[in-house]
Order: structure tokens, then C-alpha cells, then sequence
């Protein structure tokens, strides 16, 4: 960004903007994943594995009040026995510059698969849940934060 | 001249907005009768429970006038649903002659001639008189008086006490409870300050603290009236920290929180509530789609849109309220209950045309009382108009226009943004502009305006992003609000388009050139949600403006192209 004295960032253009605040800060529009690099860390990990849908409850807010630390919350439906437990969670951000943002691994001690953290993301984006159970299936969900400047006149 | 003002009846103020549970009808307008206050008044009372509702009145102690939207579009599910019918559409749909008293309170073509006709509305002296009215004919242990919240915002005295000047009227209209959005821009202190020894409850079950989860406010509170107990849950508006400046609150978060929100019903009914209030400041698009999925809510009692209608709105076996602004109406609701449930609802939207009430003498002394120190300033008169000022609509409203204009002439920019804001007076043709009716469109905490260099692709790039708040599909997604008003350049929306492909067209008004995406423009705006942004407060600008002018004129704006209805 060369201009002088021009709102350098979209975050700065959107809040300058009046009506509302962009929450998150805006990272350069280059390098940023997407649904693909996601896909790929996903088969890094896993391979060409099944993965169903179902048994994770992911909670993240539709908007994002403030981008630099939303809040995501996961609980994965599990027994959490030595038979039947979740090893592992896995969360991706598909539109930041890089995709992963937490992994969690679990035992059966563990009592609970539930992780509660804070992510930053850079702009309105899909996070992708995948969690990894005992006998090897994976379940996967999505859910899109939206990061904006919005409009109020209520 | 008319002398007195006569009132061509609409069955407005007695049966037309008198509708039975249900998406009631309104009767025929009967046509040449003089409107009184007991037409007004006048109530077929059903059950042991009556509900009053009052909202968005953003702070307007006086009448006023208050030109309901032209445009107010609806996507996704709710095209063409109510609210989002205007004018004649919308007289159809509820039965409204033309050119009757309710044609004026709900819509706003042939406005001019009709607020000549028919006066101001609202005021709360005369809410007051149908508010005691109402506790007269019921008894005080059978009325529910709750306000949907903006109630502290909006007006010069408003903004010079901190909401205190509310406060105190608020408090000696005996409301119950209320809930809240422009009443966090005096800051999370202040309005600490006022609930915690306020004599009315400050509900809201989605406020959190942000490091803990705590809950900043009480969520819900059970009241009893007419033997019954009613639960009343509050909900402030979910995207404030999004659409007001979040440094004043830094340390709550808001959201929708369906999830809690069922939690509230249910321990609701568990504490032996019979009837199940949401007093709400969602907006009606998102209060409408949230009735479909929480299972348990009687009655939704909505705000925020400014949508006023005289008729339920019914989703499942919930009734949705919509009671408009400005102080225009009070919602009357009359609930019976047997076996523990709700088995009748009688709604009326009682229109406060002010000529017709007469004042309650204690509130009128007392809105003199806290209006007295700023009488002066807010009876200066800066110019008049020769054009209907307004606010409401999609896209622009005149009112937006002067205040666009005046920043670009006082700023120096070649671009100017106002925010889309559905609140402040409406001025007819004739009227003078005072002081008060400049701040009641721009009295805020964060008034600077700002003068920055912007590209062409940041200027698309922000209207893509209100654009987005307004037309997105899913309620869920939406925040309330009109399009940020533009002075200086036009543009063309597609609605019906996804994020980022709804705007195009962009022009440079003055060259008549298109707006070129690197280069760079000067841009004058105001309500800017960063901390420490720099400028005049607008009103000044605004006086400013208007002073020079002497008489305003406002054209009709052609600069928006909107298609994809």
C-alpha cells in the first residue's frame, strides 16, 4: 500500500464508513486458504478417508463482533469410555492465511469432548470441524462466521 | 386555514386498528367522522391481563411528524410479506382507505396533504393519557407496560443527560421493564449507572460478559397481574457490538443465542409462567424467523425495524407485535388465560394523534420540567425548508440528502456518507428547521465528522458490505437499518444478488465520470465506529449548512438504480 493518507486497510475504509464497525482485522487479500487448502490439510491428515456428518455441535456466531478473538465452541457426542471415545478435534479456518486453528486430542479421562478456545479470523469465512473417534471413524462439521461492517439505523 | 383540525375518522383509531387475535383485517373505513380520544381508547377487554407496548421512541418527548417508509424491501422468504409493503400494498393488505387517518399513521404517499390534516403524533404527555387510560379502565394490577428499548436516544435532551431526561419519564410513565441497543452508546458505565437503581427492570439474556460468560443484565423476570404470571425475557439488539462502536462496551458481547433463549422459555414455564413474553429488540425479519425455531413464546413483542402494523403477525402459536416509533403508537394487548395457557389474544394498535388526546397534565409538566435548561437552544430556529425532510426508506431519504449535502459543501469532499439510520423527525414543506429538529436526526455519542481519502474499490467495497446487511436471506445475517445514504455519488443494486456482486455502476455525480477503482476520493461521513475519529460533531455541520441556505430544497434522488425487487 503506497497512497498516502488513504485508509489503508478494509478494516479502516469499513469503519470509517460510518454506520458500524468491521470487527476483524483485514489481512492482505493474497495467500489466503480457501475450501481446497482445507481439503488438503484434511487428507494430510486423514487421507481419503470417509467422513460422516452428525455427533459435533459446532457454536460460533453467525457475526463476529470482534474478528480478532471469536469465539468457537465444539462438543462432540461421545460415551468417552475405553471403548467409544474422541481422540481427536480438529478446527480449520478456510479464509485465513493459514488454515488450522487449533487441534485438540482426547482420552477417555477426559470425562468430555468439548473445547472452548478463541480464533482469529481475517475476514467471512467457513470453519470446519473434524473430529476423530476411537474406532477410527471422522465426523465433520461447518459453519460460516460472517466478519462485517454492517448497518444500523434501528 | 383550517383552525382546529378536523379529523376524517378512520376506523384508525377505533375498530380499523382494532384487530382480533389472528392476522386479523381491518373493518371498513367509515368515512366524515371526527376522531376522538375514546375512539382511540375505545377496547373490547378480554381476560385478566392487558399488555402495553411502546418502543423505539428515541427519546421524541414532543409530537412529531414521522413519514413511514416508501420502500422497505424484503428478501429471501419474506418478499412481499408484512412489514414489507408500502403505501398502497400495504393499505390493501390491511384494509386502510386511502386518505384515512391510518393511511396516515402506516404509510406515506400523499403525506404532506395528510399531516396537515391529521397533526403531529406521539408525544408523551398524550402516551401517558392512553397508558393511565388503559390502568383507569383495567386496574393497575392487571397492566403490563414494557418498552422495547431506543427509548434514551435520539434527541438533545437525550444526549445532554445521558438518557436522564428518559429516565425520569420513563420511570413516571410506571414502565415495567425494557430492553436495549442505542442505550449502550452512553457506555457500558453509564448504563450500569441507571439500571442498577433504576425502578424498572433492564432485561437482556444475550448480553455476556466477554472473558466469562456472565450475564451483564437480568435475563428475564416473572410479573404477576390479573392473578397470572408472566415471563418477561429481554433481548437486546444482537449485532451492537457490530453496528455501534464496541469500545464504549468493551466488555460485553452480544448475539442472538437461540440456544439460551429456549432455556429462558423453558425455565419460564418451569417457574409457573402462563403467558411467555419476549420483549425484544431483534428486528421484525429476525424476531419472525427466531419464532420458528425457540418453542414456547406467546407473544413476541418486536423492535428496532420501526415496522408499525395493525394487525398480529402469527407464526406457529406465536403472536408477533410490531408497535413502530417515534412514540406514534402504544400497543394494547389483552390476554385470557385458562388451564395455565394462553387461549385468546385482543391486539390494538392505538395511534397517539396528538391533536385528538388531550395531555396528561403531570407528564406534560414534567417533559416541560426536563426540557426546560435546553429550551432555548432547541426552539433556535436555523432556517426552514421548502421540501418534505424525511429518513425512512431503503436507499435515501431527503432528510439524508440535506445532511449529505451539507457535508460535502462544509467538508470540501467530493463524496459524502450518512449512515441509514431509521430514526429523526419528519418536516413538512413550510416547516421551520430548528435546533431540535437538526439533532433529533444526528444526536449521538459519536458525532465527528470525518474528511479521509478512499479508493474507488474501498467505496464499493463498503457499500457491498451494508448492502449485505440488508438484503442477505437470512435474517440471522441481517442487522436492521437502511443503505448508507451517498451524496456525491450514485450507484445501482441488484437486492436479489449475493455479497459482492449486489452493487455496480458507480459514478462520480459532479463529472459524471464512472468511480474509478484505484483512484482516490475525498470522503466526508459521520457515526464513524472508530474510537477518536476526528471532525466536528454533524449537527454542526448540518446548522451550518442549513444557516447558509436559509431555505432548504431538497430534489427528489435519482442516483440510486435499484433493481431485483
Amino acid at each position: 500500500m503506497k497512497l498516502k493518507a488513504v485508509a489503508k486497510t478494509r478494516r479502516e475504509a469499513l469503519a470509517l464508513a460510518g454506520i458500524a464497525g468491521l470487527a476483524a482485522l483485514i489481512a492482505p487479500r493474497i495467500s489466503l486458504a480457501d475450501e481446497q487448502v482445507v481439503a488438503a490439510e484434511i487428507k494430510k491428515l486423514y487421507g481419503d478417508k470417509k467422513i460422516e456428518s452428525g455427533r459435533i455441535k459446532l457454536d460460533v456466531p453467525e457475526i463476529a463482533e470482534n474478528g480478532l478473538v471469536v469465539p468457537v465452541t465444539v462438543d462432540v457426542e461421545s460415551p468417552m469410555t475405553e471403548q467409544d471415545y474422541v481422540k481427536a478435534v480438529h478446527i480449520f479456518a478456510d479464509g485465513n492465511p493459514l488454515p488450522g486453528i487449533v487441534s485438540y486430542k482426547f482420552t477417555p479421562a477426559c470425562g468430555k469432548a468439548s473445547a472452548s478456545t478463541r480464533m482469529r479470523l481475517a475476514q467471512t469465512q467457513n470453519i470446519v470441524c473434524i473430529a476423530e473417534m476411537s474406532n477410527g471413524n471422522l465426523h465433520m462439521a461447518k459453519a460460516s462466521v460472517k466478519v462485517t461492517i454492517g448497518g444500523c439505523g434501528g | 386555514m383550517i383552525s382546529r383540525r378536523e379529523f376524517l375518522q378512520a376506523t384508525a383509531a377505533a375498530s380499523a386498528l382494532t384487530v382480533g387475535s389472528g392476522m386479523g383485517r381491518l373493518g371498513r373505513v367509515a368515512a366524515q367522522q371526527r376522531l376522538t380520544q375514546s375512539d382511540i381508547t375505545r377496547f373490547d377487554p378480554l381476560g385478566t391481563v392487558t399488555i402495553l407496548h411502546v418502543t423505539d421512541t428515541h427519546a421524541q418527548l414532543m409530537p412529531l411528524h414521522f413519514r413511514e417508509p416508501s420502500v422497505n424491501l424484503g428478501v429471501g422468504e419474506v418478499k412481499g410479506l408484512p412489514p414489507h409493503i408500502s403505501d398502497s400494498e400495504f393499505r390493501k393488505y390491511f384494509n386502510i382507505a386511502t386518505g384515512s387517518a391510518d393511511a396516515f399513521a402506516l404509510t406515506s404517499d400523499d403525506f404532506v396533504s395528510l399531516a396537515r390534516n391529521y397533526g403531529r403524533m406521539g408525544g408523551m404527555d398524550r402516551i401517558a393519557t392512553l397508558t393511565g387510560a388503559v390502568r383507569a379502565e383495567r386496574g393497575d394490577d392487571k397492566v403490563l407496560l414494557l418498552d422495547g428499548g431506543d427509548t434514551w436516544q435520539g434527541s438533545w435532551t437525550s444526549l445532554q443527560t445521558k438518557g436522564q431526561d428518559m429516565v425520569d419519564i420513563m420511570s413516571a410513565l410506571k414502565v415495567d421493564a425494557m430492553v436495549g441497543h442505542w442505550e449502550f452508546t452512553y457506555g457500558a458505565e453509564r448504563v450500569k449507572e441507571i439500571t442498577d437503581k433504576a425502578p424498572f427492570a433492564f432485561l437482556a439474556q444475550n448480553v455476556r460478559d466477554n472473558e466469562w460468560q456472565e450475564p451483564v443484565f437480568e435475563p428475564r423476570r416473572m410479573f404477576e397481574r390479573g392473578g397470572v404470571k408472566i415471563a418477561v425475557i429481554g433481548q437486546a439488539l444482537p449485532r451492537t457490538a457490530v453496528a455501534n462502536p464496541r469500545w464504549m462496551f468493551p466488555k460485553w458481547e452480544f448475539g442472538i443465542r437461540e440456544e439460551d433463549m429456549q432455556k429462558q422459555v423453558d425455565e419460564s414455564r418451569a417457574d409457573g409462567a402462563s403467558i411467555v413474553v419476549l420483549l425484544s429488540h431483534n428486528g421484525f425479519d429476525v424476531d419472525r424467523k427466531l419464532a420458528s425455531r425457540v418453542k414456547g413464546l406467546d407473544i413476541i413483542l418486536t423492535a428496532h425495524t420501526h415496522d408499525a402494523m395493525p394487525g398480529l403477525i402469527r407464526v406457529g402459536d406465536t403472536a408477533l407485535v410490531a408497535s413502530g416509533s417515534h412514540g406514534k403508537f402504544v400497543s394494547r394487548l389483552d390476554i385470557e388465560v385458562k388451564d395455565k395457557k394462553v387461549s385468546g389474544i385482543r391486539f390494538k394498535l392505538m395511534p397517539v394523534f396528538s391533536d385528538a388526546i388531550k395531555p396528561d397534565p403531570g407528564m406534560a409538566a414534567l417533559v416541560e420540567k426536563v426540557r426546560a435548561p435546553f429550551a432555548k437552544d432547541l426552539a433556535r430556529t436555523i432556517g426552514k425548508t421548502d421540501s418534505l425532510l424525511y429518513r425512512r426508506g431503503n436507499f435515501n431519504g431527503t432528510f439524508d440528502d440535506l445532511i449529505c449535502n451539507a457535508m460535502l459543501s462544509e467538508r470540501d469532499a467530493e463524496i459524502a456518507l450518512s449512515p441509514g439510520f431509521r430514526w429523526g423527525g419528519t418536516l413538512i414543506p413550510g416547516d421551520a428547521i430548528t435546533w431540535e429538529h437538526v439533532t433529533n436526526a444526528t444526536a449521538i455519542t459519536y458525532p465527528n465528522c470525518y474528511r479521509n481519502q478512499m479508493t474507488g474499490a474501498q467505496l464499493k467495497e463498503v457499500l457491498e458490505d451494508i448492502a449485505d446487511n440488508i438484503f442477505h436471506p437470512d435474517p440471522y445475517f441481517q442487522g436492521g437499518g437502511d443503505m448508507v445514504r451517498i451524496g456525491g455519488m450514485g450507484y445501482a443494486i441488484d437486492v436479489s444478488k449475493p455479497m459482492g456482486s449486489r452493487i455496480s455502476g458507480l459514478t462520480h455525480l459532479k463529472s459524471g465520470k464512472p468511480i474509478e477503482a484505484a483512484k482516490t476520493y475525498t470522503v466526508a461521513g459521520w457515526a464513524s465506529i472508530n474510537e477518536n475519529t476526528q471532525g466536528p460533531p454533524i449537527w454542526d455541520v448540518v446548522a451550518a449548512h442549513v444557516a447558509k441556505l436559509g431555505a432548504v430544497t431538497v430534489r427528489p434522488n435519482t442516483a440510486v438504480k435499484v433493481t431485483g425487487v
